[in-house]
């Protein structure tokens, strides 16, 4: 059997879900932080092979769906600047603002480059030396060192011509957010995995401590998932813990070098989150240090971003309730109708890890 | 966003390693973790390898999911047994 075959083999996939069954003993509420979780249970139909005895809660661990409308009116607005490339990944093209999304800007005659890597951005602004490359900062802690670690090497090869506009992400800060604000009952986390190489488990002590919830860290396969909420049903029936069911990748105290470079490059402040507002000590900023590398204080775009058009919200999206697991996807009146994959309104029928995406693609209300 | 697949590692070059990615060379950064070895599986993201994998780990959960497995075959071979006493006596 080949070792992803063995991550997926259904027999024991029976055997946890049917553990899962025994073991819950009133219906678990368990939101899954991640939207790489979201797409992957729903791929697997493990929510309707969990519930009732299980309820799985979509979180806003999309960092894409998590950006503000302005936010990405400031992407845009940089796009526009004449001499200027903006450097993005994939996810951020068809995010709308409240104008325009970063593709109808390239139609436009805007430079927008998709990248898989910040380092495919450096390449960029080595190439051509006359434009500014401004890499997209988009990301939580498994991106930001990517990026962090890019300002560094554009530091150690004396480019003038790359900057980043940093619009990273801390997770924890956006967990306690949806706690503090006791709208949606949550009984247990899964936490995301590969934000937690970097972070480590450690990250997520805070959960039994203070808010007396559990929280089993998980990888993506689908015998991951399912052990990592069979723990969680454990821990539910007996006492709040931190579990690390993800241990091949993912250490106790995570990845020393990666929160390194990431601590030298940027420093933590409050930034905005889509659906959940203003989150202190939630959002990574370029530290003085490198200000050279920080598109904020390159160019100026506030002349452009003084008269923003609608944003979704204004337009009926209802991205925000569903990023805190408020709604789900098909409570809200654009779903698969006015907000479609091929013309979204809002960033979670867009992205890769949006949940009205996973909804759209396979289909996910349990009650329908 | 934050998809990282596993893959092997078949050399290091300073800070560069090449991982075969579908039978293909690709060349990822090592900045993020300069502990990789060769014969290492490393998660990729973005270009970056961000966790080495424990050999150790991986294996421990392998154990465990085909311990599972093997528990779900008992159980069904039981019931298989159970099923067939029956109308075997009844035939």
């Amino acid at each position: 059997m080949s070792q992803a075959n063995a991550y997926r083999d259904p027999d024991a996939a029976h055997r946890l879900i049917a553990e899962i069954r025994d073991a819950a003993m009133d219906t678990v509420r368990i939101m899954e932080f991640c939207g790489g979780h979201t797409h992957a249970i729903m791929r697997y139909g493990l929510r309707q092979a969990l519930a009732p005895q299980v309820r799985m809660l979509s979180g806003p661990g999309c960092p894409v769906c998590v950006t503000d409308d302005r936010e990405i009116d400031h992407a845009i607005a940089l796009a526009h600047l004449p001499g200027v490339t903006v450097a993005t990944f994939g996810d951020m093209m068809r995010v709308p603002g409240t104008r325009e999304s970063l593709l109808d800007a390239r139609a436009h005659g805007a430079q927008v480059e998709m990248v898989y890597s910040a380092l495919d951005a450096i390449a960029l602004a080595q190439k051509d030396p006359e434009r500014q490359v401004v890499m997209l900062g988009i990301g939580f802690e498994t991106t930001a060192p990517t990026v962090a670690a890019s300002i560094l090497q554009a530091q150690r090869a004396n480019l003038s011509n790359y900057s980043v506009l940093s619009l990273h992400k801390l997770t924890p800060p956006a967990m306690r957010a949806i706690l503090d604000a006791g709208e949606v009952r949550v009984d247990a986390v899964l936490g995301p995995g590969h934000v937690s190489t970097i972070t480590g488990v450690a990250a997520w002590r805070f959960l039994p401590r203070q808010y007396g919830i559990s929280c089993a860290v998980s990888g993506f396969e689908p015998l991951d998932m399912l052990r990592a909420v069979r723990d969680l049903v454990w821990a539910v029936n007996d006492a709040p813990r931190v579990s690390n069911a993800y241990a091949r990748g993912v250490a106790e105290t995570g990845n020393p070098v990666a929160q390194r470079i990431m601590g030298q490059v940027f420093a933590v402040g409050s930034t905005a989150w889509r659906g959940l507002g203003e989150i202190p000590e939630s959002g990574l900023a370029i530290r003085e240090d490198y200000a050279a590398f920080d598109a904020r204080r390159r160019f100026d775009v506030s002349e452009a971003l003084a008269r923003p058009g609608r944003s979704a919200h204004e337009r009926g999206c209802r991205c925000g309730e569903v990023l805190r697991a408020v709604i789900e996807p098909d409570a809200c009146p654009l779903f698969g109708t006015g907000c479609t994959p091929a013309r979204p309104v809002g960033p979670c029928m867009v992205s890769g890890e949006g949940a009205c995406a996973a909804y759209y693609r396979y289909g996910g209300n349990l009650e329908a | 966003m934050c998809l990282a697949i596993p893959l092997r590692v078949a050399a290091i070059n300073e800070d560069k390693a090449s991982v075969e990615l579908g039978g293909v060379l690709r060349e990822v950064s090592t900045m993020l973790t300069p502990e990789v070895r060769v014969g290492d599986y490393v998660l990729v993201h973005t270009g970056f390898c961000i966790s080495v994998l424990d050999e150790q780990e991986a294996q421990e959960t392998l154990a465990l999911f085909a311990e599972l497995a093997e528990a779900e075959r008992e159980l069904i071979m039981q019931e298989a047994q159970q099923d067939s006493t029956p109308s075997a006596e009844a035939s």
